[in-house]
């Protein structure tokens, strides 16, 4: 199963650039010269290539991150943005997009990236402050708490903006994977690596503790430590994953159920297998973000919700 | 002001080009029904009145400029939040902006004439009931301006010197019309916002509207005339695609600017600011 999502991403990836709402020429692409004028190969280098590398990064992570926080919560409705990740990422994006002018280092995706960083430190001071340990109750109830508060600021920050802002602004939390280059890609890279890092060594602490902590702990998990790590990594892949294309909603849930429904819940495939589906996945749904209403084109969050609403039902109606 | 009826209509028509059927017969409708009047709803609802408006409130600050233009300013007791020009209207009373008017405090100016947009229905609505006269309108194009202006000319007593300031208007857009007729047209892209130094997030000006408009009558030809709406999100496959000569980008800060060449390999059009990749192609 891991091998097959594996080709499927490969695939996925390698066809992408091919589609577009412009025909070009192949001939112009690999063999013109890397010149300005030969439009064929920008198409191709800085429209299309980045964009589906973008979203097969998108889509892993967030599948990888939703397993994650699926498993650390014990919780199966938990997605990548259940704990104020998004909200934090969001915020720093309107905030970039409305003073973007006003601030010495503008950029809205280093800008979300630290609103990202900012809600993961709160909610895990919060969760760890009480008492010694970690608490995944206190964890869930202050992401949503906090989930709330940053719409609000949100709200706050858009009333403060004039209207091509509130669009950008709006526009953005559509998902947008129209990354015009590799700038984007290549920051969040070193924080996806880290993340994935920790997704690999996640995966057995992982299974033991959905047995429960006590029969993690009792089988020499060290709990507190496997949750700090699995909170951190997940978070980190979350808000590299929002800071290059927005809060793409539904790969989080979906993917992670699919796959669980096709190989069972053993980590140790339900994780690199979700990764991998998740990106053929979202890849897929931004070539029909690109061509459905051509030349015009669908924020593709509106397509994974689209998509994935209607199959999750489905997913739960057929799985009682 | 029948004409003007009619004209405002077709800004609709452009605005919404799925049902110009429906649209024709409504005007059409509309003008046999209304007559005359039927451009200044709020006038027919309550009473017109006899003399001039001495006290105008303008919720528009396009409005606002044409009534000082037109030697009204001073009747004008009231602005929009947004109103900055010509600089006698920073002393006059603000009373909110296009989404946020305030109501209470426009009442309580007690104005006998207020100008709104056409979008501003909930405004419109209270004005109504409150039996206030208003002027309301909806631009879709250049040649709108020239239309509103007669028609508020007519509304404060001063037809002759809006007249006067239309036709001058229109002989010097004639004027660069003729100019630019002769020479090459080239092919122009405006874009008003977009992420800084990049080719995301672009939003650009469509097929329709004020600035197609202007890029029509001197001289460009629009990259996206093609496409029926004011403005649109342009994705960088469209914009490399559509390959314009010339791209017209928000400062940031300042005016807009005027940028050359195609774009670099690192996904942006020269200048580039420093930290882009490729900036120095």
């Amino acid at each position: 199963v891991i091998i097959i999502c594996f080709f499927s991403m490969i695939v996925a990836v390698a066809g992408a650039p091919f589609v577009g709402t412009t025909s070009i020429s192949l001939a112009k692409v690999f063999s013109g010269a890397a010149t300005p004028d030969n439009l064929d190969r920008q198409i191709f280098f800085i429209a299309r290539l980045p964009r589906a590398v973008a979203a097969a990064l998108v889509g892993g992570c967030l599948a990888a991150a939703g397993v994650v926080f699926q498993g650390l919560l014990r919780n199966a409705l938990a997605t990548p943005y259940t704990l104020g990740v998004s909200a934090g990422a969001a915020l720093g994006a309107m905030v970039a997009i409305t003073f973007g002018a006003a601030m010495p280092v503008a950029g809205v995706a280093s800008a979300s990236l630290a609103g990202a960083a900012l809600a993961v430190g709160v909610v895990y001071a919060l969760a760890s402050a009480r008492r010694s340990g970690f608490s995944t109750t206190v964890l869930l109830l202050a992401g949503v708490t906090l989930n709330a508060f940053f719409s609000a600021l949100i709200l706050f920050v858009q009333y403060l903006s004039n209207f091509s802002e509130v669009y950008r602004a709006m526009r953005w939390l559509m998902g947008d994977l129209d990354v015009a280059g590799y700038g984007p890609i290549l920051a969040a890279l070193p924080f996806i690596g880290v993340a994935f890092a920790a997704f690999a060594w996640l995966a057995r602490p992982l299974n033991l503790l959905s047995m429960g902590v006590e029969a993690a702990e009792s089988r020499g998990v060290d709990v507190t430590r496997a949750q700090r790590a699995a909170f951190f990594s997940a978070s980190l892949a979350t808000g590299a994953a929002v800071s290059i294309g927005g809060p793409i909603g539904f790969i989080g849930i979906i993917v992670p159920h699919l796959v669980r429904l096709l190989v069972g819940a053993d980590h140790r495939v339900v994780l690199p297998a979700s990764t991998f589906l998740g990106a053929a996945f979202l890849v897929l749904c931004d070539i029909g973000a690109r061509t459905v209403i051509a030349p015009m084109e669908l924020p593709v969050g509106i397509i994974t919700a689209l998509v994935g609403g209607p199959f999750f039902l489905w997913l739960l109606v057929r799985k009682r | 002001m029948r004409q003007g009826k009619a004209a405002s209509l077709q800004g609709c028509k452009a605005a919404r080009p799925v049902r110009p059927a429906i649209l024709l017969l409504i005007a059409t409708g509309l003008l046999v029904l209304t007559g005359p009047r039927s451009q200044a709803r709020g006038l027919a609802d309550s009473q017109a009145p006899v003399a001039p408006p001495h006290r105008i409130i303008s919720l528009i600050p396009s409005v606002t400029e044409m009534l000082f233009a037109i030697g009204a300013g001073d009747a004008v007791i009231g602005v929009s939040s947004f109103d900055h020009y010509p600089h006698e209207v920073e002393s006059r009373v603000k009373v909110g902006g296009l989404i946020d008017p305030d109501f209470e405090r426009i009442l309580s100016l007690r104005p006998d004439l207020v100008v709104v947009y056409g979008t501003q229905s909930g405004l419109i609505d209270r004005l109504a009931r409150a039996h206030v006269p208003m002027y309301h309108y909806e631009h879709a194009g250049l040649a709108d301006i020239t239309q509103t202006l007669r028609q508020i000319g007519v509304h404060v007593g001063r037809a002759d010197a809006a007249n006067r300031l239309a036709a001058d208007i229109e002989r010097r857009l004639s004027d660069i019309r003729t100019k630019s007729s002769s020479r090459p047209k080239p092919k122009t892209m405006i874009v008003f916002g977009r992420e800084p130094g990049s080719l995301r997030g672009m939003l650009a000006s469509g097929g329709i509207g004020f600035l197609h408009d202007m890029l029509d009558t001197a001289g460009g030809t629009d990259v996206f005339a093609d496409m029926r709406r004011q403005s649109l999100q342009v994705t960088s496959e469209l914009a490399l695609a559509r390959a314009p000569e010339v791209k017209f980008a928000p400062g940031r800060p300042g005016p807009p600017r005027k940028l050359h060449g195609n774009a670099t390999p690192g996904g942006c059009w020269p200048p580039c600011p420093p930290s882009a990749p490729g900036a120095s192609t």
